[in-house]
């Protein structure tokens, strides 16, 4: 087992009916766990991205690429490179309200730069975007004060510059052992 | 042309070359067999007596032609009934095309009477899968699935087809046969490398699979073997690659691979593999394989590389090609002493079974049944088998004289396989035919004798007949301290009275000299028999390799551990 790192795989592929199916089918059939995925439309009518998180060797994160380009309606796998890339993640956090803590949650609100989006007498919505390593901190500061109920979208991602992911080449052909 | 979909179905079959499917009628294919009925004068339907053996039949049609087999079922059991067949295929890498029907698409989605969800049943063990709503995707959709069949790494792709698109009308208009997606050629720089890795290596083992066997590469692979002074070992898949009386073939290797083959990989210091994917049976505990050498992969999967086991050079491109740029750029060299040292290694092979036999005694081993299988056995015999303890010992002994000649379920290890495939590949070829088999395989899906039978498919069917799960016994008689759980069958089955039940000819051997007059009989009897052949129950397959062990823990003997 090599070493244990998160890394993010953008896809694209066939907008058709089923097609999440056999990519989320196939993850199951190889034992590969995700952390997050999210898919949406893109650019292109004919498209769908797939943004997947997952943790895992340089054995797992290869294997995962390899058994995705070999789906038939896969058109295009990529890692995201972190050090190349923007993501960004929202999430949105029902706190209890109360006037003890009111001024403390307010405040953090305001620091991280997030909206509180539904405001009553006994609870508060809070809604919260930027890079997950943000979110990730948020969260922990505000689970003192009562989280009722949270939801995460996971990541979406791009790379910077005006290249795109379809425009990419693909390094396929000749793999060599590390 | 106006035509329904049922008949644009059979028109796109013929189309693309199908002359011969394999299935089964029901109520929501009944369009389909209609178009059938319609053109039978132009494509050959064959009724079996269950749809896992049209599954296994269109599976052997194509192992022994590489042509792509077509099998058909109705919705719902019909096409469960496949399953076992589709992913039989899908772990061996063959092409095939299977048809279902489906419920008309108002009523899918509905639990409405024989409806199943087939394409997401079929997911994870087919290439590829289309559910077809639309009568405007049919053709296109089959000359898709043919194509993804045979492309790349072949496999199996099911189409299924609501009964309503079977009956709408379109147009048709016939295209020709749909070609391979051609692979990308390597680069020259990997081709180098590779040459440059052989160059260096004294002692070279080129190690075949399905891959190479499916490309009839044998004539190439001995060139090679000639030109670098290399010795030549096989998968299970391999097998019938390269044929058994070349010098230097050592056979399989790995669990119940040949001793020669098997040490000759330990010590090796390249090994060359072509159209193999470093299965676990081959390859036993993947920590200790091939400490001593490295590796070159040539296949068309990229996902294979690194897969199973790491390697130093893979190359993912058109196998063919680049094994014959390769074998041109090498250069010629003798390797005198390792070519002594895989023969001595061969020695030692017959020296184990020199020792073995005299064990034995006056007993008939199952060795002595293949001597005398493949003394008798007609030119360009096809051996095929089902899974378990005879089908390792035809993997073992069984000789083969040209390519395609050895048809069995290697990945999925499917018991029942041996007959319906036995028949696809009878029907495909016209090549005589052999079936080894066990009494427990043969127990799961024997119903197909009555397919031989009403076809009069001449087959022998060499039936070994041991009273037990074979194969799971020596496991327990190994591994578990002899407690035979529910491996002793105990079966009153009388399979003389069987085999005639059915229509085909039945006999019993019991002994060695029985067995011999029998096949002797068999081979020239124009329909199907059956040979009940007696075999002692405590047989075992060696050598054998622990599971999780390696070549140094071989067992060569029974008793020992």
């Amino acid at each position: 087992m090599g070493k244990t790192n998160k890394f993010v795989i953008a896809v694209y592929v066939d907008n058709k009916y089923g097609v999440l199916t056999r990519v989320t089918s196939m993850f199951t059939r190889r034992g590969f766990n995700i952390d997050a995925l999210t898919v949406g439309e893109t650019e292109s009518p004919d498209y769908s991205r797939i943004t997947i998180c997952m943790s895992g060797d340089g054995y797992a994160k290869e294997q995962l690429i390899n058994q995705l380009r070999k789906l038939i309606n896969v058109k295009k796998v990529e890692e995201i490179e972190e050090s190349s890339s923007i993501k960004r993640e929202l999430a949105l956090i029902k706190i209890k309200n109360n006037s003890a803590t009111r001024t403390d949650v307010l405040s953090a609100v305001d620091v991280y730069r997030a909206k509180v989006i539904d405001f009553t007498a006994t609870e508060m919505c809070i809604e919260i975007t930027g890079d997950p390593t943000k979110i990730n901190a948020f969260i922990e500061y505000m689970l003192p004060y009562g989280i009722l109920e949270m939801c995460r979208t996971g990541i979406v991602a791009l790379e910077r510059g005006e290249g795109t992911l379809l425009s990419k080449e693909t390094k396929t052909g000749v793999h060599k052992q590390n | 042309m106006k035509m329904t979909g049922a008949e644009i179905i059979i028109n796109t079959l013929i189309e693309q070359g199908t002359t011969d499917v394999f299935g089964y009628p029901g109520g929501q294919v009944i369009n389909i067999y209609d178009a059938l009925y319609k053109n039978s004068d132009r494509i050959n339907h064959i009724l079996t007596a269950h749809e896992q053996g049209a599954a296994h039949a269109a599976d052997g049609y194509s192992r022994a032609t590489g042509k792509v087999g077509v099998c058909i079922a109705t919705s719902g059991p019909g096409a469960t009934n496949l399953v076992t067949g589709i992913a039989t295929a899908m772990l061996d890498s063959i092409p095939m095309v299977a048809i279902t029907g489906n419920v008309p698409c108002s009523l899918i989605g509905k639990d409405s009477f024989q409806e199943i969800d087939i394409t997401g049943v079929t997911l994870p063990i087919t290439k590829h899968n289309y559910f077809v709503n639309k009568v405007e995707d049919l053709a296109d959709s089959i000359r898709e699935a043919f194509q993804i069949a045979k492309s790349g790494r072949p496999g199996p792709v099911l189409v299924d087809v609501p009964k309503d698109v079977q009956v709408a009308v379109y147009d048709f208009e016939p295209q020709g046969i749909v070609e391979k997606i051609p692979l990308p050629k390597a680069d020259e720089a990997s081709i180098d490398e590779a040459v440059a890795l052989i160059n260096e290596a004294k002692k070279p083992y080129i190690y075949i699979g399905g891959g190479a066997a499916g490309l009839k590469m044998g004539k190439e692979i001995i060139e090679l073997a000639e030109k670098i002074d290399a010795c030549i070992g096989c998968s299970f898949m391999g097998l019938s690659a390269v044929p058994d009386d070349y010098d230097r073939f050592l056979g399989m290797q790995g669990m119940h691979g040949h001793y020669a083959s098997s040490i000759s990989q330990k010590h090796a210091d390249l090994i060359i593999g072509v159209g193999v994917r470093f299965s676990d049976r081959a390859t036993g505990n993947t920590a200790k394989f091939a400490k001593n050498s490295k590796i070159i992969q040539l296949d068309p999967d990229f996902a294979e590389i690194n897969k199973n086991v790491n390697v130093d050079l893979g190359i993912v491109a058109d196998v063919r090609d680049s094994f014959l740029r390769i074998l041109d750029k090498v250069e010629k060299s003798e390797k005198p002493e390792w070519i002594k040292e895989v023969h001595s290694y061969k020695a030692k092979e017959e020296e184990i079974a020199k020792k073995a036999e005299k064990i034995a005694g006056d007993r008939m081993t199952p060795k002595m049944m293949f001597d005398v299988i493949n003394k008798y056995k007609l030119p360009r015999t096809i051996i095929t088998t089902d899974v378990g303890q005879h089908q390792m010992w035809a993997a073992q002994y069984a000789k083969f004289d040209t390519t395609r000649r050895f048809v069995s379920s290697g990945g999925l290890g499917t018991m029942g396989f041996g007959l319906g495939a036995a028949i696809g590949a009878r029907v495909a070829t016209n090549d005589p035919t052999v079936l080894v088999t066990g009494d427990g395989s043969f127990g799961m899906n024997l119903n197909e004798l009555a397919t031989a039978v009403t076809y009069n498919v001449p087959l022998v069917i060499v039936l070994c007949n041991n009273g037990v799960l074979g194969m799971v016994r020596q496991w327990q008689n190994l591994f578990f301290g002899k407690r035979f759980s529910n491996t002793v069958l105990e079966r009153k089955t009388d399979f003389v009275k069987l085999a005639e039940a059915f229509g085909a000819t039945g006999m019993r051997a019991t002994n060695l000299e029985e067995f011999e007059k029998a096949f002797k009989k068999a081979i020239t009897i124009n329909g199907p028999v059956v040979i009940d052949t007696a075999i002692d129950k405590d047989e075992f397959v060696l050598p054998m390799l622990p599971p999780g062990g390696s070549i140094d823990d071989i067992i060569t003997e029974k008793g020992e551990k």
